[in-house]
């Protein structure tokens, strides 16, 4: 299982994630700069936290115009791996791979902290270690991250089981308490707290493990389809 | 145009200083080198009034490969034999005045402006700290006006910081009134490469081009280096356009294009425009190297049109680089800025040095505008030895007043102060900025040193920031002495041995002799305490007329020192669980002579809290004992002994007690009471350092060893901090009271005032 992480112009959190995956859990990973519009050397995509474009315009909004972007969108449509890990998140959803938006905290300042997190549903390729219900403590590090959409959407997430966490305190206003959201096919998975940021002891919490555990254990969907 | 006086004097320089211009040139200056000479011999970018004081600073030590003179000082990361090969590039520098004209760009500004100049010597930037001032959020005339310089200039840091994505693990915030015109905003950063990928600002090859890189130059920023270096009156307010407008995104860009380029190979030189831009970047180059540079503004990629080449030459657009490549490479430097999406242009070339002098020379529309030998700006800036011997300037008594009030009620005065500005948590603050990304940071905000891992090496960098305007008015050498101690018993705390420092000189105006004299107190009081600890100064900065209206700051020096550990988690502040025995290394500090403690009681936080008052002496410090409790807390700490490690400063023992119960867990502490329980629990003694343990008696072997006190003082127990006498108590407090309180105290302040 080979993970891309994807380089935009800004990203920053891309060699956490680089690290946690090739150094903590002894995968693979690697870059692809936002230019590539071949994904075919890869199983997983990663889409890291930062400043894509230095959220010029509105977070993401320009990330998604970006070359990989397509391919990303490819990829995700003949069922491979997607995670989105907060300005990824972002991404994903201004690139309609995700339903909602996603707005500035509640209280309008950027907040960086150590959040509790429910795990709602262990039916995804990136929950699968993870038991329901499990709590887990990673950090989040965002100015808009307040995650928002309809009714008729948000039901129908519930209904689908397409919450992967939720907030046991909310931290930024977020609708429904909600941290990371499912596709419906269940192979994006979006999420505004960081686990490649809890992935070694010495940072204080190695809750992120399972998270990325459950990615590099899934078996590489892409590779069968494509 | 012609030279007037009143062109001279608009450009804030003397006749004699002119006239110092006009024999190094040999003839008088056009209009645009004027300009430029005002930026490069004003006193922020030339030191002239305290340079040959900073020459009394310890710049040795086995540790330093590059001292003050460069972009940033360069320390070898080298500990126990683990690190080897690896560099750390770190400074701090002030952005005071832009910050108080205009907060949220003042303050990013500030941060981008130290990236880069850690980033220019070839180390990424892995951590940032802040020394904020500001005035009362509260009970001031100019506490709104207070609150909303501090929620811009956080908000500036955080914007800068975060997009950037470097961490800020700490910092340190304090207020008082004098700092109401005349906020501070200090900014520390630090990098690391390998010791053979270090680049300089010297150039050299005489023919290889000069290069242009990042973001466009237009007319922001101009004359911002004299600006720093005048008094505000009611019309600086006016000067906004005089502030930068930082870009975060592009910064980030910038520094890994540079850092990518500068893997090439074909980088001879580089360093950032900062102040004064394009002429302090190229002059600096030149002299440093002994040559000279040519330089065609209708080359420099331009963001407006119709700029004179005085506006270019002092323009202080940001994110923007000059580098001398080697020439026939310059492909391969422009290929990795094309990239990175980001304009790099060959806007010049390194010219002979004609009779040993390299010549800064410059072409707009085909004619020269400026020729300026470039020692002439670089160098030969006039140092002035200012009158300076008089007392420091102080207004308040030594005498403590003649009777100093019992306290009404401890447990009040202990849930006051720990709610106080001052000493409430900052978690307001730090949460807004990204403290963790790079996930390096093993110890971040709100402790007493933050720790950064180096990921490649096993080892971690410990660093600490402090200052104290209190201490230093009243006593700007001690008070000096003291931040310098302060800073390297926050990083014994964490088991980190200090060596180096940075520091940066916050004063008033160094044209009034006893202003003066505080600063040559300080500096001294630094070099005496920096050569003590063995933390040698490797660079910083002198902001001086931080005054507004004829009312100056109190003196502040802000230290920076750096430590270094191997890669391990220190023993946190709180105390961990009950039962643990409470000790406290260098004693209760009660040692003075009767009448001494009340001399000295004027300075701590419950006199300024509590009384509102200030008078008397900051602590007495004794360096050697300081130094005793430091090595003998790593040894402790090295041991595994420590449970929790939290160094005294400022609220004394019982404020420090407080903070160890924010984790759940209380205390029972048993003291004598001393002259006055009010000197016992809120006096500031330095050398003292908090521990809890499992092992007493293995500690007490150790502190005996190292001739430094260590009693036993109380045990760590559930739900409650109390702190008495045995039959008096006279502090009980639930420890979720004084959590509230310290927690609570800034968003409070903050928000029920409604800060737009």
């Amino acid at each position: 299982m080979k993970v891309g992480v994807v380089v935009f112009p800004g990203s920053n959190c891309d060699h956490d994630a680089w690290y946690a995956i090739n150094k903590n859990l002894h995968g693979k990973a690697e870059f692809i700069w936002h230019d590539s519009t071949d994904l075919s050397n890869v199983d997983a995509v990663l889409l890291p936290g930062g400043f894509s474009y230095g959220d010029y315009l509105r977070c993401g909004a320009i990330a998604r115009f970006s070359p990989v972007m397509n391919a990303v969108k490819r990829f995700a449509a003949e069922g491979g791996i997607v995670i989105g890990v907060c300005n990824g998140f972002q991404i994903l959803v201004e690139a309609g791979l995700l339903p909602g938006a996603l707005l500035r905290n509640q209280d309008l300042k950027f907040v960086c902290r150590e959040v509790t997190l429910r795990t709602e549903t262990t039916d995804s390729p990136f929950t699968s270690k993870l038991y329901k219900g499990q709590l887990l403590h990673l950090p989040i590090a965002h100015g808009e991250g307040r995650y928002f959409a309809d009714d008729q959407t948000l039901d129908a997430l519930d209904a689908e089981d397409r919450i992967a966490f939720r907030y046991v305190d909310n931290p930024n206003g977020s609708i429904r308490n909600i941290a990371g959201i499912l596709s419906r096919e269940r192979n994006v998975l979006g999420m505004m707290p960081h686990p490649e940021r809890a992935c070694d002891p010495l940072m204080g919490s190695s809750e992120g493990l399972g998270i990325l555990e459950s990615v590099l254990s899934a078996a590489p969907v892409s590779a069968l389809t494509r | 145009m012609t030279i007037t006086p009143e062109l001279i004097e608009q450009h804030q320089l003397t006749p004699a200083e002119y006239q110092k211009i006009v024999k190094l040139l040999g003839r008088e200056p056009s209009y645009t080198e004027l300009g430029v000479f005002s930026v490069m011999w004003s006193e922020h970018c030339s030191y002239k009034s305290s340079r040959i004081h900073l020459k009394k600073l310890p710049t040795q030590g086995k540790h330093v490969v590059q001292g003050p003179g460069e972009n940033a000082g360069i320390i070898k990361l080298d500990t126990a034999g683990i690190g080897g090969g690896w560099v750390v590039a770190f400074k701090i520098e002030s952005h005071n005045h832009p910050s108080y004209i205009e907060p949220f760009q003042g303050a990013a500004t500030g941060v981008g402006g130290i990236l880069r100049d850690i980033f220019t010597m070839g180390a990424r930037p892995i951590a940032v700290m802040d020394s904020l001032r500001f005035g009362p959020p509260l009970d001031s005339p100019n506490a709104e006006h207070n609150r909303r310089i501090l929620t811009g200039v956080v908000s500036g840091i955080a914007h800068y910081g975060n997009c950037f994505g470097v961490p800020t693990v700490g910092g340190e915030c304090i207020f008082e009134e004098c700092y109401s015109a005349n906020p501070l905003v200090n900014v520390f950063a630090l990098g690391v490469c390998k010791e053979n990928e270090i680049f300089y600002a010297r150039a050299s090859g005489i023919g290889n081009p000069v290069i242009y890189v990042g973001a466009k130059t237009g007319r922001d920023g101009i004359h911002g280096a004299s600006m720093a270096s005048a008094e505000f009156t009611e019309e600086s307010k006016q000067k906004r356009p005089n502030v930068q407008v930082g870009d975060p995104f592009l910064e980030k860009l910038l520094l890994e294009a540079c850092l990518e380029a500068m893997k090439t190979g074909a980088i001879v030189a580089i360093q950032d425009m900062g102040a004064a831009g394009l002429t302090s970047s190229s002059c600096e180059m030149g002299s440093r190297g002994g040559v000279g540079i040519d330089i065609d503004l209708d080359l420099v990629p331009q963001r407006e049109s119709g700029m004179t080449a005085y506006e270019m030459l002092l323009s202080e657009s940001q994110e923007r680089m000059l580098l001398v490549a080697e020439k026939g490479r310059e492909d391969e430097v422009f290929q990795v800025f094309r990239k990175w999406g980001l304009d790099a242009v060959t806007i010049g070339v390194v010219t002979v040095a004609e009779q040993g002098v390299g010549k800064l020379r410059v072409r707009h529309y085909g004619k020269l505008v400026a020729e300026i030998p470039n020692p002439a700006l670089a160098d030969e800036a006039p140092r002035y030895d200012r009158p300076h011997n008089v007392k420091p300037y102080r207004r308040v008594t030594f005498e403590p007043p003649a009777h100093i009030p019992a306290s009404k009620d401890l447990n009040a005065d202990l849930l006051r102060l720990v709610a106080s500005p001052d000493l409430c948590s900052k978690r307001w603050i730090w949460e807004q900025y990204d403290y963790m990304v790079r996930t390096n940071t093993i110890v971040g905000p709100g402790s007493d040193a933050a720790v950064v891992r180096v990921k490649e090496t096993g080892t971690s960098i410990a660093m600490s920031l402090d200052g104290n305007g209190r201490y230093c008015y009243l006593d700007p050498r001690e008070g000096a002495k003291l931040a310098v101690a302060e800073c390297c018993r926050n990083l014994a705390t964490t088991g980190a041995v200090p060596v180096a420092a940075t520091n940066n000189l916050n004063f008033g105006n160094p044209e009034r002799p006893e202003i003066m004299a505080q600063l040559v107190e300080a500096i001294e009081g630094i070099a005496e305490a920096c050569a003590f600890f063995e933390a040698p100064i490797t660079g910083g900065n002198v902001s001086l007329y931080n005054e507004t209206l004829g009312e100056g700051i109190y003196p502040t020096p802000v230290l920076g020192v750096i430590g270094l550990m191997k890669t391990a988690v220190p023993a946190p502040v709180q105390f961990r669980g009950e039962g643990a025995s409470i000790l406290l290394l260098g004693g209760l500090g009660q040692g003075f002579q009767n009448g001494d403690h009340a001399l000295r009681f004027g300075s701590s936080q419950y006199a300024k809290v509590i009384l509102n008052q200030l008078w008397g002496l900051p602590p007495q410090l004794d360096m050697a004992h300081e130094k005793r409790v430091h090595d003998c807390v790593r040894e402790i700490l090295a041991a595994g002994l420590a449970e929790s490690a939290h160094d005294l400063s400022d609220g004394g023992l019982a404020v420090t007690l407080s903070e160890s119960c924010t984790n759940e867990i209380g205390a029972r502490v048993s003291i004598e009471a001393g002259e006055r329980v009010e000197f016992t629990l809120f006096g500031e003694a330095p050398s003292r350092i908090l521990l809890s343990t499992h092992d007493p008696a293995r500690i007490h072997e150790i502190a005996l060893r190292y001739d430094v006190e260590c009693p036993r003082i109380g045990v760590t127990m559930k739900e409650r901090l109390q702190i008495g006498d045995g039959d008096a108590m006279w502090i009980d407090i639930a420890i979720t009271d004084l959590k509230q309180s310290f927690e609570n105290g800034l968003p409070k302040l903050l928000q029920t005032h409604n800060v737009g």
